[in-house]
């Protein structure tokens, strides 16, 4: 208790009612977080970790919470740093306010190649800064964590215990804390949960800011229609937030347009319903951007003239064997084996009654997924599809290997496998009936799914 | 409570004092009584008694001071599970060791912990520069490992008229058996074995087959000497160090109050609803960590608009502490994504726990949702898809394992995924849903109706 702690004394009780004007819905989460930290120079827990769904408030609030106490902290995402060297690296140069910039020729605090290291120089950081109070190491996206070398998450848990200063690393992250446990088990911190918004939670944040011009209310009734569609399918709260921005302008057309008021509710409603419907097909799977949503917003076109850039990918310009062999891959992948006499040969067997009863319990391949199948099984129907005669020529063969590398065939097994390797089909049933209906052929007919 | 009361209304009485500014004299007693308490909790304090690990502190003692009293050496492990107090007992003993002026001239220690030094590389650096023998060992080039180590040792026989001894305490000791070859272990073991210089080698790790993982020539240089700290607490004592960490010490700077504290301390263990607390914690896990991540945020709320520990917030922290995560998690997702889990979950029963892929799931709810459609809204397939992905990335369902080699090389829809939410979990979840359809819950019980 030296002159400077009681210097920063920090009022958590005001502090929280004022950072939860900022962020609203999140006031027990701020004054859990801000009374676990306690005054500065206080010893907080060794680690403190945060779980919620995407967009909760997670980061938002703990950057608000260590930026309203001014403490000494360094706020970095695991995305961003994946080595263990970048990571520490970075820490470092928050913590001593030393990342690199133009005056310093663009270098780092210090060269950091180990936990070892970063232990050391974390530690002389905060002799050299005099720092009295808890330095905070946020780690963004921990569950990132998992997946660098075995011993960083441990040591992360036990930071102040190794480093013997007082630091607090509190993690956040989407996924519970029960996946991160793995070995002999770690030190357990402090649990505190996010939970997610609810309906008049995300109303009320949303309709907190509407656009100039327009009322409180009006944007929140505006925002109630869009939850009404969008809800059941996300609860989002960015998501939601930029869809309302977003059509904003055409539920608002009646009125610039001077053919409604804006107490005229029914009517605006009935304008902008099949509006969303279809931006729950396309903007919100992201087939059309942002900004082409917009662009069709301005014209006045009809909206299935609206190109969707990503389903337009089904048309694929293929040479003609080219086709044919996906075509016949296509067949070996979702037909039994035993069905290709049937399907393929000139004289085959009569149909056993017994075998079409027995077909009935079988689950249908359309929902079990492709089948592997050999090379020579493929080249067989091919030819046996194709009605000119092909000679097996290199270009054949150098055709289906370029199908594999277009992602449109897969190789099975072990890619060293020369002889007579196996194949898998990966394109959708609704992609090889165009290709099909482009050299006339009828594929469903072939199809044991369908017979 | 009359002494309750009466602390209450003091601090009330003070509070109305319009002179109180926010450094007055109450906040600061606050901020005192957390101060040594969060201290107490979080570990960077320890306890001045140690009364169930009499046995383990001696044995540990007497290790110490022979070798750097009688330039023995020796070698031991501390073995028990996390949060039995292994690192506060040899800090105990180290601080007790370190007294005796004779000891602590010709003691040297050096900390390892497995988890910072992770290869033989570093250790050796870093157990050059805990030795501070940096600038004799800079520039040289050793051949070995055993070279080096033997050059650090004969230079600190140099310096000082005697053999100095050394203490090697190696934090995570398991971790350094997974180290190529072995070679500190073994360098440390054949030191100890071949007296050269007095060195004690103390294992610390909270694996008990700790042993099996050495090599047999490391394990026939280990002198198996083991220290055992479980937590054998009794219920009673478990009260005890709850009673103790939270009672004032009696220098504390205002002594009314730390007097009217202690009294407060002493009638909430005797509190009901604290004992039933301290008794389900108790029967979950002994440990005293466990105990004190209980206490740390009752302490943490202490203030003055809440001046005392009450049974009131230790339930609230229970609470917290005991909170299924998953159900937390299932809270948050939306219709759609609770629709496919009842699904998922429909499918792995009809399977018998066989994986599934996204098209199963597709035609199950698309089973679902032609039949009754009253409330609950169609989505496309690709809307779907997008629910399914989500899902999967908050690790509610998981790639099934054999699938895992060949799992990028096929479509996501025909990807085997298995679900990781029990069915008890999902009952529990849809009945605390916020506004959750009633189909939904029924479709969940009987999978047939649907």
């Amino acid at each position: 208790m030296a002159a400077k702690g009681k210097s920063r004394f920090i009022d958590v009780k005001a502090l929280a009612n004022e950072l939860e004007e900022e962020l609203p819905c999140r006031g027990r989460q701020i004054a859990l977080l801000l009374s676990l930290a306690g005054q500065p120079n206080h010893t907080t827990c060794p680690a403190v970790f945060v779980y919620g769904h995407s967009a909760t408030g997670k980061s938002a609030v703990a950057q608000s919470v260590l930026e309203s106490i001014s403490a000494p902290r360094a706020i970095v995402n695991c995305v961003e740093w994946q080595g263990q060297k970048q990571l520490f690296e970075e820490i470092l140069n928050q913590v001593a306010e030393a990342g690199p910039s133009p005056e310093n020729g663009f270098t780092q605090y210090a060269r950091c190649d180990n936990a070892n290291d970063f232990v050391r120089l974390l530690k002389g950081v905060v002799q050299e800064k005099e720092i009295e109070e808890t330095v905070y190491i946020v780690l963004d996206k921990a569950e990132r964590l998992r997946f660098m070398e075995g011993h960083i998450l441990p040591a992360f848990l036990r930071l102040s215990e190794l480093s013997q200063c007082n630091v607090c690393v509190i993690m956040l992250s989407q996924i519970v804390w029960e996946k991160f446990r793995c070995g002999t088990g770690y030190c357990e911190p402090v649990i505190i949960h996010f939970p997610d918004y609810t309906k008049n939670e995300i109303l009320e944040i949303i309709a907190s800011h509407p656009p100039a011009g327009y009322r409180c209310t009006f944007y929140a009734s505006y925002v109630n229609l869009l939850l009404s569609i969008f809800y059941m399918a996300c609860r989002d709260l960015n998501e939601i937030r930029h869809l309302a921005e977003l059509n904003f302008p055409k539920y608002i057309e009646p009125i610039t347009k001077g053919e409604a008021t804006v107490d005229d509710a029914h009517k605006l409603w009935r304008n902008i319903e099949p509006h969303l419907k279809k931006a729950l097909q396309t903007i919100y799977l992201r087939e059309v951007s942002s900004a082409q949503w917009e662009k069709y917003q301005q014209e006045v076109s009809g909206q299935a003239s609206l190109p969707n850039m990503l389903s337009a990918r089904a048309h694929v310009e293929l040479p003609f064997y080219s086709k044919f062999l996906l075509i016949a891959a296509y067949l070996a992948s979702y037909n039994p084996a035993r069905t290709d006499r049937r399907f393929f040969a000139k004289h085959h067997g009569k149909i056993k009654k017994t075998a079409r009863i027995s077909k009935k319990k079988e689950t249908s391949n359309q929902l079990l997924g492709p089948k592997a199948f050999p090379l020579d099984r493929l080249m067989a129907i091919f030819y046996s599809v194709v009605d000119a005669r092909v000679a097996p020529s290199a270009n054949i063969f150098s055709q289906i290997s370029s199908l594999v590398t277009l992602q449109l065939l897969s190789h099975v097994g072990h890619d060293d496998q020369l002889d007579v390797p196996k194949y898998k089909c990966t394109v959708s049933l609704d992609f090889i009936r165009s290709i099909a209906r482009t050299v006339n052929f009828d594929i469903i007919r072939y199809l044991y799914d369908f017979v | 409570m009359p002494s309750k009361s009466k602390s209450r209304k003091s601090i009330s009485s003070k509070k109305s004092n319009p002179s109180t500014s926010l450094f007055g004299a109450e906040d600061e007693v606050y901020c005192e009584v957390q101060r040594i308490l969060r201290s107490r909790v979080c570990g960077s304090e320890l306890p001045t008694s140690l009364p169930n690990l009499q046995d383990q502190r001696k044995h540990l003692l007497n290790i110490i001071e022979r070798c750097a009293t009688q330039g023995e050496s020796n070698s031991a492990l501390v073995i028990g599970p996390r949060g039995s107090g292994k690192s506060m007992l040899l800090k105990h003993v180290l601080a007790e060791v370190m007294k005796d002026r004779k000891v602590s001239n010709n003691l040297l220690q050096v900390h390892l912990n497995g988890l910072l030094q992770t290869d033989d590389r570093i250790a050796i650096q870093e157990i050059t520069r805990q030795l501070k023998l940096e600038n004799v060992a800079e520039d040289k080039v050793f051949g070995s490992f055993a070279e080096n180590l033997a050059f650090l040792l004969e230079s600190l026989k140099k310096d000082s008229s005697g053999a100095q001894s050394i203490l090697f305490i190696v934090d995570e000791f398991d971790l350094f058996a997974h180290h190529k070859n072995q070679t500190l272990l073994y360098n440390l073991f054949d030191v100890c074995q071949s007296a050269q210089t007095p060195i004690t080698v103390i294992g610390v790790t909270c694996r008990l087959d700790v042993v099996e993982l050495l090599e047999k020539r490391v394990k026939s240089r280990f002198s198996h000497r083991q220290i055992h700290v479980f937590n054998t607490l009794t219920f009673e004592q478990y009260c005890n160090v709850f009673k103790e960490t939270l009672t004032l010490p009696s220098n504390f700077m205002d002594k009314m109050f730390a007097k009217e504290w202690n009294n407060h301390v002493k009638e909430l263990t005797g509190d009901c609803t604290v004992t039933e607390i301290l008794e389900k914690t108790y029967s979950l896990d002994k440990s005293i960590r466990s105990l004190y991540s209980l206490m740390l945020l009752p302490i943490a709320r202490i203030s003055a608009d809440r001046p005392t520990f009450e049974g009131q917030q230790l339930l609230e922290s229970r609470k917290l502490h005991s909170a299924d995560s998953k159900a937390a998690m299932l809270h948050g997702v939306s219709i759609l994504q609770l629709c496919l889990i009842i699904a998922m979950r429909h499918l792995t029963d009809l399977y018998e726990g066989d994986p599934f892929n996204f098209e199963m799931v597709y035609n199950e709810y698309q089973k679902f949702i032609q039949k009754k459609s009253h409330t609950v809204q169609q989505f496309d397939k690709s809307v779907v898809l997008k629910a399914f992905e989500h899902l999967v990335a908050l690790e509610l369902v998981k790639p099934a394992e054999h699938s895992t080699g060949s799992s990028t090389r096929t479509q996501k829809e025909y990807r085997a995924m298995s679900i990781l939410v029990t069915s008890s979990q999902l009952i529990e979840s849809l009945s605390s849903y916020p506004s959750c359809p009633s189909e939904l819950q029924h479709w969940a019980k009987n999978p047939m109706a649907s």
